[in-house]
């Protein structure tokens, strides 16, 4: 064998075999190490998913949403407002939608009702959400009874449970033909909640938007690269949150970790005296230390992360979900999709591995460079 | 107890300790002094300081000159802060002296950067220290292959030479014992075959009887003799006369306050 | 003859390291298997015109985060669009549902 990678070996060997000489000790500190590496993994993974199904299921909604604003308050499209818009190039469809919330005071939840345009719903019957069939326990053919907002009481047929595929985005609709829609709600006739237009071509997004914004000084275009963004940051705030309450552990980590590393022991300043003695070069020390920094840390990074997948992507990531999906009485069942950033990765590397061998590698430096002969005056 | 078998110097062409790429350094480690050939060393007006330009500035050594020979025997004596220690390290290379110069088989070596040095202590010098200065925790066995791990030297063959080193130590039935359950008779066996590992030219021993009863005494003084008839070089420190008076040392040199003192 | 300390490390990090590379394959694998379940959702969402995920169901601006009215509390900075109660981590103490319920003029009875 190559003599170079042979005495790399026996650097590998020594290092290991003096790691062993403190075996609860060092095992402890890497089972902290891989410990952390699993938090931040869980949660950079967790976080990074979320926001990647987010990003992918709402890229198929609509360009531009048009609101109109009442004294700076969200307020009906009264009639003849899509006519006014006319015609703007690069338009597809416009079409008003009606939509609205519902508070159920059985379960203690807000329902999204939603007469689509799209999708004739029969009267008198209801298609729901699978949070709301399961909170209620709804089935296809089942009847069920909302009192409407101006107290009287209405029934429905459920005539279908949307797929649990879905449950991201559906959990809590509740969807109706229009004229149900609006005897339920009250809602004035010709009046809409706001409209949706789809523009083909992605650059032209903008323009349209101006062009909106121009001629219907009361309204507000939300285009739909906002709402991409609104959920990119909702979950790095949430990310945020979960690191900044993760700091105090981080911070300790960092800490005992330093502690350990970079806290030479007296015994272990004579062994290196005795290493450069007997004929080790100052390099060779500050090799050997470095395998050891780098088998401990990249041990723990590989062990850490894989742990964190199988917790996030296998198990359902029972121990973060709380905190970064959110809480709600209605709450959509689903399973992420796994997503691994591979920048995500390489930043929690740096962040986890290199603090790691600069501590172990400062105060070796520092002996490593003392004179040899310290070992004839032991 | 003289009648150690022979340590087989290993085979030419062995790379036992590979120094530094040098270039055009006028040395090259293993070359050094070797096949057989006299390591003989030149000292010349070593003086060396401790603490220099500081109030407790101290010079243990005033003005050394001496020829140290080949395949001999030569021991120093002298009372306790003489400079024995001292200019053992200077000899062996793990310290410089402030002024002076050491020639080591015809060159000059007092000049050389760091790294060379120890190229040079790892192939040349074979140490044995007063406090044994074994690495606790590890065997028996890994201590005596610690020197030639920056060698790299296949594993197998250097466990087998180490192996054998402590079988010829008597040390066999103790090799995977951990040396601080080892008694201090073989903890210094394990360090004189660690000075061995790489097959030095001279060996350096400091105060090697000190912590020895008359018996071990005897014992090392009967290794020391077979190494010896192998053409190594010994350097040694002791006030001991079991030492100084013994068949096995060829010179004494006596040291008194840094100097050295005519017998 | 024992095995070595570092061919016992190559070892253990060889394991590791295919661990790490097994999390990238099973990925790209669970993706693979949950594509029409994904696409499914993405149809649901193009043909109903949803804009928001259905997690926070509590408030008008945490369900529709995105939809929120541009002028209510915090919504001010163009990048900063708020999310707040359900941003909070845990459910609100149920003594305090129970109190504003009434309030808020939601009936008690259900139907
Ligand atoms: N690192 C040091 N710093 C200061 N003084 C030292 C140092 N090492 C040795 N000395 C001093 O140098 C003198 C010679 O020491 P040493 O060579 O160990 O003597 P010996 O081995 O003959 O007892 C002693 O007085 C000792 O105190
Ligand atoms: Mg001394």
């Amino acid at each position: 064998m190559n003599a170079s990678i042979e005495k790399q070996r026996h650097l590998i060997d020594f290092t290991l075999a003096s790691l062993a000489r403190r075996k609860t000790k060092n095992l402890g500190l890497l089972l902290v190490y891989t410990l952390l590496v699993f938090v931040l993994a869980s949660v950079s993974l967790y976080t990074h998913a979320l926001r990647q199904e987010a990003a992918r299921v709402l890229e198929r909604s609509p360009e531009i949403i048009l609101q109109r604003m009442v004294a700076g308050r969200h307020d009906l499209i009264p009639p003849g407002y899509l006519e006014r818009i006319g015609r703007i190039r690069g338009v597809q469809t416009i079409e008003g939608r009606l939509w609205g919330y519902y508070y159920d005071p059985v379960v203690k939840a807000n329902y999204t009702f939603m007469a689509p345009a799209a999708e004739a719903v029969r009267p008198g019957t209801l298609t729901v959400g699978p949070a709301v069939a399961r909170s209620r326990g709804l089935a296809p053919g089942n009847t069920i009874s909302f009192r409407a907002y101006s107290g009287k009481l209405f029934a429905f047929t459920v005539a279908g449970v949307l797929p649990h595929a879905s449950e991201l985005v559906s959990a809590d609709l509740v969807l109706m033909g229009e004229a149900d829609f609006r005897a339920f709600f009250d809602y004035p006739a010709g009046h809409h909640t706001d409209i949706a237009l789809s523009v083909a071509n992605p650059l032209e997004v903008r323009t349209v938007a101006a062009k909106l914004a121009a001629a219907l000084p009361d309204s507000r275009p939300i285009l739909r690269e906002e709402v991409l963004r609104t959920y990119a940051s909702v979950f790095d705030w949430r990310e945020g949150i979960v690191l900044a309450l993760l700091s105090a552990a981080i911070f300790a980590f960092a800490i005992l970790a330093w502690e350990k590393a970079s806290g030479l022991s007296a015994e272990e300043k004579r062994e290196i005296g005795i290493l450069k003695a007997i004929g080790w070069e100052t390099g060779d020390v500050i090799k050997m230390k470095l395998w050891e920094g780098g088998l401990v840390s990249l041990t723990a990074f590989l062990a850490g992360f894989v742990a964190a997948y199988l917790q996030v992507f296998r198990l359902g990531a029972p121990l973060f979900e709380p905190v970064l999906k959110g809480w709600a009485v209605l709450y959509p069942r689903f399973e992420l999709v796994p997503a691994i950033d591979g920048l995500q990765v390489a930043t929690l590397f740096f962040f986890t591995v290199f603090p790691y061998m600069a501590a172990v590698l400062v105060p070796i430096w520092r002996t490593a460079i003392t004179d040899p002969d310290s070992a004839m005056r032991s | 107890m003289n009648d150690l078998p022979p340590i087989p110097l290993p085979a030419e062409g062995v790379d036992t300790g590979s120094p530094p790429a040098g270039g055009s350094m006028p040395l090259d480690g293993p070359a050094l002094g070797r096949p057989g050939g006299g390591a003989m060393i030149e000292l010349k007006a070593i003086r060396k300081a401790f603490n220099q330009g500081r109030p407790n500035e101290f010079w243990a050594l005033n003005g050394i000159d001496l020829t140290i020979e080949a395949k001999k025997v030569t021991a120093f004596q002298g009372p306790s802060g003489s400079g024995k220690t001292t200019l053992l390290t200077i000899v062996g290379c793990l310290a410089r002296p402030t002024s002076g110069r050491v020639r080591l088989a015809e060159d000059d070596i007092s000049g050389l950067p760091e790294r060379f040095l120890t190229g040079i202590r790892r192939s040349t010098f074979g140490f044995v220290f007063q406090q044994f200065n074994l690495v606790k925790g590890l065997s028996a066995l890994e201590n005596v292959m610690l020197p030639a791990f920056p060698t790299g030297r296949p594993h197998r063959e250097l466990r087998s030479h180490a192996e054998s080193l402590l079988d010829r130590l008597k040390l066999a039935h103790r090799r995977e014992a951990r040396v601080e359950w080892l008694s201090g008779g073989e903890q210094q066996r394990v360090a004189i075959a660690r000075a061995l590992v790489n097959d030095p030219q001279v060996l350096i021993a400091d105060e090697p009887t000190a912590n020895l009863d008359t018996a071990l005494s005897r014992e090392f003084m009967g290794i020391l003799e077979s190494l010896n008839a192998e053409g190594r070089t010994v350097i040694l420190t002791s006030h001991d006369p079991l030492v100084v008076e013994s068949a096995a040392v060829h010179r004494v040199v006596s040291m008194r306050d840094g100097q050295l003192v005519e017998n | 003859m024992k095995l070595r300390p570092s061919s016992l490390a190559f070892v253990a990090l060889g394991l590791a390291a295919a661990g790490f590379a097994a999390t990238f394959l099973d990925a790209a694998w669970l993706r693979s298997r949950d594509a029409p379940q994904l696409a499914e959702r993405g149809a649901l969402a193009a043909r109903l015109g949803l804009t928001d995920l259905a997690l926070f169901t509590e408030a008008r601006y945490t369900r529709h985060p995105s939809q929120a009215d541009l002028h209510s509390a915090f919504q001010d900075h163009p990048v900063a669009l708020e999310h707040f109660p359900t941003g909070s981590l845990l459910p609100p103490p149920a003594a305090l549902i129970a109190h504003h319920e009434r309030l808020d003029r939601k009936t008690a009875a259900s139907d």
